[in-house]
């Protein structure tokens, strides 16, 4: 396999494989809740394929990018509960 | 003025088996063709590949059929609105893009019919096909604990490749009655490569208990899922489990067949025997005319891509084919219909609209879909209503009335964009 790739969620350097997408990093993060619902109770992945919006987080400082249908790259920067 | 590198012939949106099989038949008449994906990926959600290779010969032989056909792909580009006529307003992580179009072919696909019951919003609760496509692409999974319920064929294609990639599969639970099952298993004597694929994958699944009959009525846990309650409708048992697989078949996805003014009828795109929608110029192929799996959606692909490029002979060869998948697509909704008792999952209190947070309670009864969201606010968040609409059309018979543009979450600066 070639080399990992290092990506940061809430701060936290994570190597992933190259061909992850940013939810998979947010889990393998240790990450399980990706936000929280209006009434506060938490949320994750639910569709899996861009559908649900339940995976939504802040990547490189852009708000609401779905993270299932993400790739991760080098060195972005993830953030949970947008 | 569109940017002329975003000017076609012919457009396909989607690009899973029938978007690529109508891709690869436009480009054969030598006309400009697109091929548009929201994914960085070519195959769609059925053919997702293991971190972006394709893993399955027939998804790898089609990829590299639209690599080699001159077909220019449009990834990560997702269609947002119809400006004018003959031309669509697309997303790019690089900025907006006009494409204008003279034939388009939708072949947006399918997505999973989600019910609400209680416990179906803690994280670790997910669509079978959304995990399997998740697990693909890196998430976790080996030495997990996971229960797959609802329905569908799905279930046993998708419990067979969370076991590959290490998982402990704990049940199976398909809400159909066996009887019909085996119906539907006869039925598929007319085709073979199905039965063979199938046996496979039962050998391999051999010593995971599979239930027919049987639903999740409750998903346990705090902060995540840990322990799933089933039913034969006799009695009710629970099974622990870091995941809960659970969904209930599959639902078209018409947001953008319907934005283009294509006729839907009973959950379907409106097509004719060149798989031409209502719709002047726009075709349709695969899952959105019918649920019916990668082979069928194939067949309608290439019909369409024929006949939208008028290659109507190429088209006409492929119809006994199509007639014979049709009889599969009938079969198929026969053997997985779903039972009353799963439209009766949720609570008063159950999240119906999961964007918003609107509990079952305060839609249920409201005459129609336009009223509850205009006084609840259900099905006016982030996933504009895919999640609850559907599951409202199943549960309480309401119909979409309208979908408007933007058919995605877009960026304001895409929506700024001068016609």
């Amino acid at each position: 396999m070639s080399d990992g790739v290092q990506v940061f969620v809430n701060g936290r350097a994570v190597v992933v494989a190259p061909g992850t997408v940013v939810a998979a990093a947010v889990a393998l993060a240790g990450e399980t809740e990706f936000r929280r619902s209006p009434l506060g109770s938490p949320r994750g992945p639910l569709c899996g394929m861009g559908v649900c919006m339940e995976c939504r987080l802040t990547i490189n400082g852009q708000s609401e990018c779905r993270s299932c249908q993400t790739l991760c790259e080098t060195g972005m920067r993830v953030q949970t509960h947008d | 003025m569109t940017d002329p590198a975003f000017q076609f012939e012919v457009v396909i949106i989607g690009a899973g088996p029938a978007g690529m099989a109508a891709a690869c038949a436009a480009a054969s008449s030598g006309k400009k063709v697109a091929l548009i994906d929201n994914t960085p990926w070519l195959g769609g959600q059925i053919w997702r590949g293991e971190q972006g290779h394709p893993t399955m010969p027939q998804a790898q032989k089609w990829i590299e059929s639209v690599r080699r056909s001159g077909v220019t792909v449009l990834e990560n580009t997702s269609v947002i609105a119809k400006l004018e006529e003959h031309k669509l307003l697309a997303e790019h992580p690089n900025g907006p893009r006009e494409i204008c179009w003279q034939k388009l072919i939708v072949a947006t696909g399918a997505r999973e019919l989600f019910l609400p019951f209680p416990g179906w919003t803690l994280p670790g609760v997910f669509g079978p096909g959304g995990l399997l496509a998740l697990v693909k692409n890196g998430w976790p999974i080996a030495g997990k604990k996971v229960v797959l319920a609802g329905s569908g064929p799905l279930l046993l294609a998708v419990a067979d490749g969370l076991k590959k990639r290490g998982a402990s599969i704990v049940s199976m639970g398909e809400q159909a009655p066996r009887e019909r099952l085996l119906r539907f298993g006869l039925r598929l004597l007319r085709h073979p490569a199905k039965i063979i694929q199938g046996l496979g994958i039962k050998k391999r699944l051999l010593g995971v208990p599979f239930r027919y009959g049987v639903w999740p009525v409750k998903a346990h846990g705090g902060e995540r899922v840990h322990r799933v309650e089933l039913t034969d409708g006799q009695r009710s048992w629970t099974e622990e489990c870091d995941v809960l697989a659970c969904a209930f078949h599959l639902v078209a996805n018409l947001e953008l067949p319907m934005l283009l003014g294509c006729k839907v009828s009973q959950g379907f795109v409106m097509v004719d025997e060149w798989q031409a929608t209502t719709a002047a110029s726009v075709y349709c192929a695969g899952e959105p005319t019918g649920i019916g799996g990668a082979d069928s959606a194939l067949v309608e692909g290439r019909i369409a891509g024929y006949a939208a490029t008028g290659q109507l002979d190429q088209a006409r060869a492929l119809f006994a084919e199509r007639r014979s998948w049709r009889r599969f697509q009938a079969a198929l909704a026969e053997a997985f219909e779903l039972r009353p008792e799963v439209k009766k999952l949720a609570s008063n209190e159950t999240i119906f609209c999961r964007c918003e947070d609107v509990s079952f309670e305060r839609v249920r009864n409201f005459s129609g879909w336009r009223e509850a969201k205009l006084l609840t606010r259900c099905g006016m968040g982030a996933c504009q209503g895919r999640t609850c609409g559907a599951a409202s059309q199943f549960i309480l018979g309401w119909g979409i009335e309208s979908v408007r543009p933007p058919v995605m979450p877009a960026r304001i600066s895409s929506l700024l964009i001068k016609n």
